[in-house]
């Protein structure tokens, strides 16, 4: 038996300790914005947040991350109300959207952490994450916007 | 009111009433091309699914028939009705179909979302039924204030009644206008009285994909659920000799172990035990006649093959003659590798196969081809087998095949129980229908003046077609194999088009643009090296031999006129130019490149000129410029299936890397104002990157590209 935090949350799981956290968020607790796009790490489809630190969800075992405080899109804002998710709506980021959790957690993660990223300070962060649908132009537009968001409401 | 449009009797258009008083508009659209089953053209199989529904509380829900894979179309769709019916957008609700007849694209003849086709399939069509939902609520209003109905107008989801200044909601109007007769023509509206059409409508389906909401196939769970991997063989062709089940079985959550058609599948509580149970599974291959196949012996298969004249697609005066006797002879060998989709979601499908019915929630660019491919496998009417289709996480043409599904209905009928097929990233990668490679052999005549007299174009590879629609290989010819290629635009006396279906039987499938993603940077790239032969300006030559296309033209000059072609490009930078026109739409884009001291290609901008007809969202357009300027990017730099011992040496980004942020070039998109009805804008915005950044690289090295991926030095 393992505790987890995931969005505020406590959740006791009881499954096999080599389990990534990825399927424990998925299908154990039921949260599905976080997804599955390779399984090793290269792709960044999975990217959650432990303890404030940006982590590939795929290839983390359950049993590494007892304890810890786990943020999920689901847990960004409960109507899409934070600022990179407003930025992410105003520029028409997503297009399949499979990728997108992923990037917005990865740009929420460099904001917290640089809140005035320069191009290639984005670049560098982003490049993690793939998008198949190509929208990386947006995506770099979303994050300027979404910096001026924040420093509006700081 | 612009154009009226009669409302012809093969069109079915129906009006009923819906369960509580709403009005259901539906219509029904016999099949033009027959790709599957025979059209049927008896009004008794009309199948009543509404298109439109108005419900009395004012909310008008509008039906998407096409699968959302990211190009926009649950919003272009139903802005089409929505305008039309003059409906209030703020009150429309969007509702993806399920599969029926009601639903099939006019254009492909059953319900498929392909070849760049759903504005061009759905646009009168979608039209009409919104032309017509509007007529009747107002004959509804016109009628309930005993008024002329010549004196009301409709304006954001309401009659009005201006003389008199009175109002009524559609949702008051629905029960009324639900009685009323199909009308026998409909007014659709000058593009100038467009509200919704040609503005930037926001996206539906956003905010749900920011938040984590949106459902795609892999998101969906059901309570009972078990999850299913399948261990296929890795040679193409071989089959199942046998296996040994038992340390699958021992891994706690591992229910099931049990052969299916396309190998062993593994079926356990979730995707980890299901994962861990398939890597201690021990099988045993029957690997076939394909296990010695390798990437250098299906290109020294294709050299052969080129020896062959090939079947004739397309031949214009007699180039072989004009060649002959030409100044100067241009040879070149092109070729391109099979490629992979890669689509961000890997394939799955998740089947409930019970003894009186089946759903399927598959995330599928096919919902007649899934639901087909379940009744064969149960043997269930069709109307007992419900397709649910997911958000899809990318197509790009695979998701247009049937393996998937069959592999969840075996399984789920097998078990009993729901199940959630899923493919690993690797299973995706090796299993998947490639882009087809090919061979070509290219020839220029040119003339003692400089002038181009012949164009021979030869072409060896596989067939899509020859898998999916025979019957489409005609002469020899299959036309996805040729397109790009036999309706080369460029006014040259002597034109000869052949191509060489030759299989080596790795599996090929619909790829984003289909053959004008390898022929359009074949040909582009042929053409650049005649205009380097003949001291040419590459734009120019294309300009010169372009008069009789003026859509292509006008692309072009734009391109290159945003791009500043003829003006020196930034110190350090080169510049390649490409056209192409595909699935009804024109594209010309400029790449500027770098290439640095140690042989590292940049692509620093891409100008995209493009013309799709009447636009219906600009900024999907431009959404989707980009997106295809991205995908044919990481084909044209990076990436190639490779095959060794029959097997696909690839399996994952790390060895089939894609474009990411740090190598994406600054993309801007220009669209040409047309009144031409619209073209597709999916797919043809990646057949010329490929040539424009080959070309540009050309520019800078003086070396021809005539392979990709590009290779520096």
């Amino acid at each position: 038996m393992m505790r987890i935090y995931v969005n505020g949350t406590p959740h006791s799981v009881e499954v096999d300790p080599s389990t990534p956290l990825l399927w424990v968020l998925r299908e154990t607790i039921g949260l599905t914005g976080t997804k599955y796009g390779c399984g090793i790490a290269a792709c960044g489809a999975c990217t959650v947040h432990v303890d404030g630190q940006p982590l590939r969800s795929c290839i983390t075992p359950i049993s590494s991350v007892s304890g810890k405080h786990i943020t999920t899109i689901e847990g960004l804002s409960a109507d899409g109300s934070h600022p990179v998710q407003r930025a992410w709506i105003a520029e028409e980021v997503p297009q399949c959207g499979f990728c997108q959790s992923g990037q917005i957690m990865t740009a929420v993660a460099l904001l917290e952490k640089n809140p005035r990223p320069s191009d290639a300070d984005i670049d560098d962060a982003m490049s993690g994450i793939i998008c198949r649908c190509g929208t990386y132009q947006r995506i770099r537009r979303a994050i300027r916007r979404a910096v001026r968001n924040m420093a509006k409401e700081a | 009111m612009g154009e009226m449009v009669a409302i012809g009797r093969r069109n079915f258009l129906k009006i009923t009433a819906a369960a509580g008083g709403g009005l259901l508009v539906g219509f029904y659209l016999p099949e033009r091309a027959s790709a599957s089953e025979p059209a049927s053209s008896d009004p008794a199989a009309f199948v009543p699914n509404a298109w439109i529904r108005v419900g009395t509380d004012d909310v008008v829900t509008l039906m998407v028939a096409s699968s959302e894979m990211g190009q926009g179309v649950m919003t272009a769709i139903p802005m089409l009705a929505a305008d039309e019916m003059d409906a209030d957008w703020s009150r429309v609700r969007i509702e993806t179909a399920p599969a029926a007849r009601a639903y099939f694209n006019p254009l492909i003849g059953q319900q498929l979302t392909g070849g760049s086709t759903a504005v061009r399939a759905f646009w009168m069509p979608v039209r009409q039924a919104g032309a017509a939902a509007r007529a009747v609520l107002l004959d509804a209003a016109a009628e309930t204030w005993q008024v002329p109905a010549a004196e009301c107008r409709t304006e954001n989801g309401a009659v009005i009644h201006p003389p008199s200044g009175r109002r009524l909601g559609y949702g008051a109007l629905a029960r009324r206008a639900a009685t009323l007769p199909v009308p026998k023509t409909v007014f659709l509206k000058e593009p100038s009285e467009f509200r919704l059409i040609g503005t930037p409508v926001p996206r539906v389906d956003t905010h749900a994909k920011v938040t984590g909401k949106a459902v795609f196939g892999q998101d969906v769970q059901l309570r009972g659920m078990l999850t299913a991997l399948v261990l296929r063989c890795p040679v193409f062709g071989g089959k199942l000799a046998g296996f040994e089940a038992a340390a699958a079985l021992a891994v706690p959550g591992v229910r099931r172990v049990f052969a299916i058609d396309s190998g062993v599948a593994v079926v356990a509580d979730g995707f980890w035990p299901a994962k861990v149970g398939r890597d201690a599974l021990r099988v045993r291959w029957e690997e076939g006649a394909l296990a010695g196949l390798s990437s250098a012996l299906i290109e020294q298969r294709f050299q052969a093959a080129a020896r062959r004249p090939g079947a004739v697609a397309r031949s214009v005066g007699n180039a072989g003659a004009a060649e002959a006797r030409s100044a100067r002879k241009l040879d070149a060998i092109y070729q391109v590798p099979y490629l992979a989709h890669a689509c961000m979601e890997p394939m799955n499908c998740t089947a409930d196969v019970r003894p009186d019915g089946c759903d399927i929630w598959v995330p599928t660019q096919a919902q007649t081809g899934a639901q087909q491919t379940a009744v064969r496998i149960t043997g269930l009417a069709e109307e007992r087998v419900r397709i649910h289709t997911t958000f899809l996480g990318g197509g790009f043409g695979r998701r247009s095949e049937q393996d998937f599904v069959a592999e969840a209905v075996q399984i789920s009928k097998a078990v009993g129980a729901p199940v959630k097929l899923q493919w690993t990233r690797e299973d995706d990668m090796r299993h998947d229908f490639y882009r087809p490679a090919t061979y070509n052999r290219l020839s220029a005549g040119i003339g003692a003046h400089g002038a181009l007299q012949s164009w021979r174009h030869h072409i060896v590879g596989p067939s899509i077609f020859a898998r999916v629609f025979p019957k489409s290989v005609k002469n020899g010819i299959d036309p996805t194999s040729v397109e790009g290629a036999a309706n080369l635009p460029y006014a040259v006396p002597n034109i000869h088009v052949s191509y060489v279906l030759d299989d080596p039987g790795v599996p090929v499938g619909f790829w984003r643009s289909v053959g004008s993603s390898q022929n359009t940077f074949v040909t582009e790239c042929f053409l650049d090296e005649i205009a380097h032969a003949t001291g040419k300006d590459p734009y120019q030559l294309r300009r010169s031999l372009l008069k009789k296309h003026p859509r292509h033209l006008a692309v072009l000059e734009l391109a290159a006129s945003k791009a500043g072609w003829g003006s020196p490009p930034p110190p350090g930078r080169h510049r390649g130019i490409a056209v192409a026109g595909s699935f009804g739409s024109y594209v010309a884009e400029v790449a500027e490149v770098s290439i640095s001291e140690r042989g590292r290609l940049r692509v620093h901008r891409v100008v995209c000129a493009v013309d799709c007809g009447m636009v219906v969202n600009p900024d999907t357009v431009v959404a989707q410029m980009e997106s295809a300027i991205v995908f044919g990017l990481s084909a044209a730099l990076a990436d190639e299936i490779t095959i060794k011992d029959g097997r696909v040496q690839q399996s994952n980004f790390d060895n089939y890397p894609v474009l990411r942020m740090d190598n994406m070039p600054e993309i801007e998109v220009h669209i040409v104002h047309s009144a031409e009805s619209p073209g597709g804008i999916g797919e043809p915005g990646t057949p010329p990157i490929a040539p424009a950044v080959a070309n540009a690289v050309f520019a800078a090295t003086g070396r021809p590209v005539r392979r990709l991926p590009i290779r520096v030095g």
